[in-house]
């Protein structure tokens, strides 16, 4: 593996080049070094499938169980609100 | 995310500040669905999660005159939330950082990825099984403790970087730091994962 000084420096950008949201300039400078640099080029490709995994996960089908809210509304003295809404 | 467009009625902060019971139940109803599961994620434990919830909205209503409405109620909850959940951790874990403790290497070097093996080329099912899915839950789980808050409220929780920054009391800087390390720590295990489960398959080049 290529301990390239090229690549340490790049790698701090590489998340938000990922996201689209790097600079324009520090676009061009990846792109330029991914060009030629098989490592960097991998590394960038399971950055994006890693962020596209976490966003299947789907967490918010994780649901607060009912008894948990009825709970909750009791601590807080809102008893008079538990079935409005939800 | 796809919410069949009816928006949630508007809280009015007067009226929570003057102590309006009703505002009130609506900001529950309205936010302890997301606080909860929060909680539950950097916690990992119902009954810790539990608490929290409620610690968070005793709090809440109990502070709510300090609440200066220059962030959005949400993220003013989410704050009051992690940081009763830190406060259950390092009580678990008397070890535990702080969010804003800075001995860990925030401004070091990243650490630079060890593993190179191409996963990326896998077809959708074998990236997308529910073991894949549940190893990746796991992953989130091990990491470090300010970067796994980090990286559930942006990525999982889907909050702004602003937002996120100003539930840590952090600079957006820092924000986007710990996030780019969270990511690269989380593809690390992701790879490490894939390589000894597709040993021995040919990968794409
Ligand atoms: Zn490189």
């Amino acid at each position: 593996m290529a301990h390239n000084e090229n690549c340490r420096q790049l790698l701090g950008s590489l998340s938000e080049y990922v996201d689209g949201t790097a600079e324009e300039s520090i676009c061009a400078d990846i792109e330029r070094h991914l060009a030629d640099c098989n490592n960097c080029r991998v590394v960038v490709d399971t950055l994006r499938r890693t962020v596209y995994l976490v966003r299947s996960t789907r967490p918010e089908e994780t649901v607060m169980p009912a008894e948990v809210r009825d709970r909750l509304y009791k601590v807080l003295n809102l008893e008079d609100y538990l079935n409005s809404g939800g | 995310m796809s919410q069949n467009g009816s928006k949630p009625p508007p809280i009015s902060l007067e009226a929570l500040k003057a102590g309006d019971k009703a505002q009130f139940a609506l900001l529950v109803e309205q936010n302890s669905n997301q606080i909860y599961r929060l909680a539950l994620r950097i916690l990992g434990n119902e009954q810790d999660a539990e608490d929290v919830l409620q610690e968070t909205f005793i709090k809440a209503f109990r502070h709510i005159q300090d609440f200066d409405g220059r962030s959005r109620l949400s993220t003013w909850l989410y704050r009051i939330a992690t940081n009763e959940a830190l406060m259950l951790l390092r009580k678990r874990k008397p070890d535990t950082l702080s969010v804003d403790d800075t001995t860990e290497t925030d401004d070091g070097e990243l650490t630079e990825p060890v593993q190179i093996v191409d996963w990326a080329q896998l077809p959708e099912d074998e990236l997308l099984s529910s073991e894949t899915l549940a190893y990746v839950d796991q992953a989130i789980e091990a990491l470090p403790e300010r970067l796994k808050i980090t990286f559930i409220l942006r990525e999982v929780e889907g909050l702004s970087t602003l937002e996120a920054a100003e539930v840590l009391n952090i600079s957006e800087a820092a924000l986007k730091t710990r996030l780019s390390r969270a990511r690269l720590q989380l593809r690390e295990s992701l790879t490490e994962y894939f390589e000894g489960r597709f040993e021995g398959k040919v990968y794409g080049t």
